[in-house]
């Protein structure tokens, strides 16, 4: 040690010579969270016991990773978010995806859905089937799914305050095809608070769709075992504009409040905490993202341990899905969206990913099209298969600067949450807008660097070329929403209007007495009442979120 | 007179990202800025516009609306007799569709990677025109 220190007091005599003579390029450098970063690492930097703090793979603290062979044994779900225009559409697209050998289904939903309206409303005008599909009925939810066998897929879909009408439509489904709730594999988003905070598809005010979120997490844990309740989302966050260290912090902070709102309504911590999932982005800064997730694991195991007292071991880990940064993409010389999109990916992998999706190069122009889609999951193949990275667990782990990276990453997001504790947790920050101003200050500094130079973006503010737009984006025929309000209006002559009319009482009744709405919101969706009658009902006993805004 | 902008998200659209960074760098470079927040119906975005009396509405949509929701602004603005504020927009908007909007009387459309600076000068070009 002695002589390392001795070796290092030389290096830096030679170091300031050579930074003397030729200045570095910049001043000072740091990671997208501002994190200092120095010339060289050594094992001076780390002062973390190795069998404590780091341990080995399927051991606590979990950070290098949640089993002891990862991808040894399966590789990661290679899951390519998908959905546009109507069901049978996108259908099409998801069996696609299948035959081109994606591992599992992820369904996007159009903004009039995710915000629980019909396509028919005044306020579906023109986002009908456009940043996914429109689904108003189980009808729709049976086009959508039709073949495709839901005993052996796994499904994520991105749905947030409606979650619970989406799932319990996905199991009338799973019942028509005859396969035992107990056999559905897949994820629900179900993550209402980052809704408030980046994403914006919230409906019901926070403490009533926190009731919502219990609902679901009680009559799952009973009935759809296999299924994860919620993916408690920093992606959104990150593409809002937070670092990487305010992803993690403010993506923990939701999810303990999630926790305490279901131990409070007299849940066992080990009866849910197993189903819970994470989803975080994979963003440019390569060290940094292994290291972010590195991190989020290991605070996470410590979080549900030692705050909460869990005891099962699957309540400690933290699985998650990735997927790479849309915000990074530039819609100018798009091609190169693929080489962004493979180091994002890369840093997913070797971070201990469960699940990845890859953006396609044209995301910044359109909703991608198949061509550019069937790259992105090559991107996948080529680094499960051809890379080696999928043969070693962690294989950065141990490495100087990764495990000093992980540490400070660990320290920032534990000083940012204790800052929410303090203020009473997440959703008072919520209320007080302090994490919309912590991430709306980072955009607005990211964006300056970027204006000012200090952060380069190829093909935007340097090596540009006078570039031709590429041809081939895929248009959402505008028919779509004509089309769906027509299915509406057949469907509701069709179907036994006093049944929708009972069951629909019913979920307003339990609205109002505070039982789980998910019997009730079942029935309405097996008598093809809609989407946006259900959330009506909701919407008249809970009210509406009214957002605050800061600038 | 300082130039008043206001700065609109149209339609379901949740990503502010970019209405906010917009907004904030046209308040630092002098201007009054009022933000509408989200989901906003083109007919109240157009009453907010004249009830603040702002020179220029800003509009940012990301989820693929813009071509039936930014035209609509524009009409309605000229119901209202208040065409003497102008209109620019931003966001995922593909290349093939700018010149229809610009049809439509959007004076600019800034797609992903604008320089803030280059939407400064637009607006302030624009306003200027005006008077």
């Amino acid at each position: 040690m002695s002589d390392l220190k001795e070796k290092l007091s030389k290096w830096q005599q030679q170091y300031e010579k050579v930074r003397e003579r030729f200045p570095e390029r910049k001043e000072k450098f740091t990671t997208s969270s501002e994190i200092p970063v120095e010339p060289v690492y050594t094992s001076l930097d780390n002062t973390m016991d190795e069998a404590a703090d780091l341990g080995l793979p399927g051991q606590y603290p979990y950070t290098r990773g949640i089993q002891p062979n990862m991808y040894r044994g399966r590789l990661w779900t290679m899951r390519q978010y998908a959905g546009f225009a109507s069901a049978e559409e996108s259908n099409r697209r998801y069996k696609y995806l299948l035959s081109q050998g994606q591992t599992g289904l992820s369904v996007a939903f159009d903004l009039p859905t995710q915000i629980g309206l019909d396509s028919d409303h005044q306020l579906a005008d023109g986002e009908v089937g456009k940043v996914g599909v429109a689904i108003d009925s189980l009808a729709d939810m049976e086009l959508l799914l039709a073949d495709i066998p839901l005993d052996k897929v796994s499904t994520s879909m991105t749905i947030n305050a409606p979650a619970l009408v989406l799932m319990a439509m996905y199991m009338a489904v799973a019942e028509k095809q005859d396969v035992d709730w107990s056999k559905l594999k897949g994820t629900i988003q179900n993550d209402i608070l980052k809704e408030y905070v980046a994403r914006g598809t919230y409906i019901f005010p926070p403490e009533q769709s926190l009731k919502i979120i219990t609902d679901i997490f009680a009559f799952c844990a009973d009935n759809v075992p296999n299924w994860n309740t919620i993916s408690i989302s920093g992606y959104h966050i990150r593409e809002a504009g937070a670092d990487a260290v305010q992803e993690v912090a403010f993506t923990l902070a939701n999810a303990i409040c999630y926790v305490e709102h279901a131990l409070e309504a007299g849940m066992a911590v080990d009866d849910f905490a197993p189903r819970l999932s994470f989803f975080f982005n994979a963003h440019s800064n390569f060290f940094e993202e292994v290291a972010k997730f590195r991190a989020a694991r290991k605070l996470w195991a410590e979080v549900m341990k030692e705050r909460f007292g869990a005891e099962n071991q699957k309540s400690l880990l933290l699985r998650f899905h990735t997927q790479t940064a849309g915000s990074t993409l530039t819609a100018q010389q798009s091609d190169n969206n693929v080489v962004r999109v493979a180091l994002q990916a890369l840093s997913a992998v070797l971070g201990g990913t469960q699940s990845l999706h890859t953006n396609s190069r044209d995301e910044a122009l359109a909703l991608p099209s198949e061509d550019s889609v069937r790259i992105a999951l090559r991107t996948q193949q080529i680094i499960a298969h051809e890379t080696g990275s999928a043969d070693v667990v962690d294989p950065l782990g141990g490495s100087y600067y990764l495990e000093s990276l992980t540490d400070s990453i660990c320290k920032g997001a534990q000083e940012l949450i204790e800052r929410i504790d303090k203020m009473g947790g997440a959703v008072e920050a919520i209320n007080k807008g302090f994490i919309q101003q912590e991430i709306q200050d980072s955009a607005y500094k990211y964006q300056l660097s970027v204006e000012h130079k200090d952060q380069i973006v190829v093909g935007v503010n340097a090596f540009e070329t006078e570039g031709v737009p590429p041809a081939d984006l895929l248009e959402v025929d505008p028919e779509v929403q004509k089309n769906q309000s027509e299915k509406i209006k057949s469907l509701k002559q069709k179907r036994d209007t006093e049944q929708v009319n009972k069951a629909l009482e019913a979920v307003a009744a339990a609205a109002k007495t505070g039982e789980n709405l998910f019997p009730p919101v079942l029935d309405a969706v097996r008598a093809y009442a809609t989407l946006g009658e259900i959330c009506g009902e909701l919407r008249q006993v809970f009210g509406e979120y009214q957002a605050k805004e800061v600038l | 007179m300082p130039i008043r902008v206001l700065i609109a998200k149209p339609g379901l659209d949740g990503h502010d990202r970019g209405a906010k960074v917009v907004a904030r760098t046209l308040r630092d470079a002098g201007m009054e800025v009022i933000y509408t927040g989200l989901r906003q119906s083109p007919a109240q975005i157009v009453e907010a516009a004249i009830q603040e009396d702002v020179d220029i509405i800003g509009l940012s949509c990301l989820s693929g609306a813009h071509n039936s929701l930014f035209p609509k602004v524009v009409s309605l603005l000229k119901e209202k007799g208040a065409e003497d504020i102008k209109v620019f927009g931003g966001g995922v908007i593909p290349d093939s569709d700018i010149p229809k909007l610009k049809e439509a009387g959007i004076v600019h459309v800034f797609t992903p990677g604008s320089s803030l600076e280059k939407i400064v000068a637009a607006v302030r070009d624009c306003v200027q025109d005006n008077e």
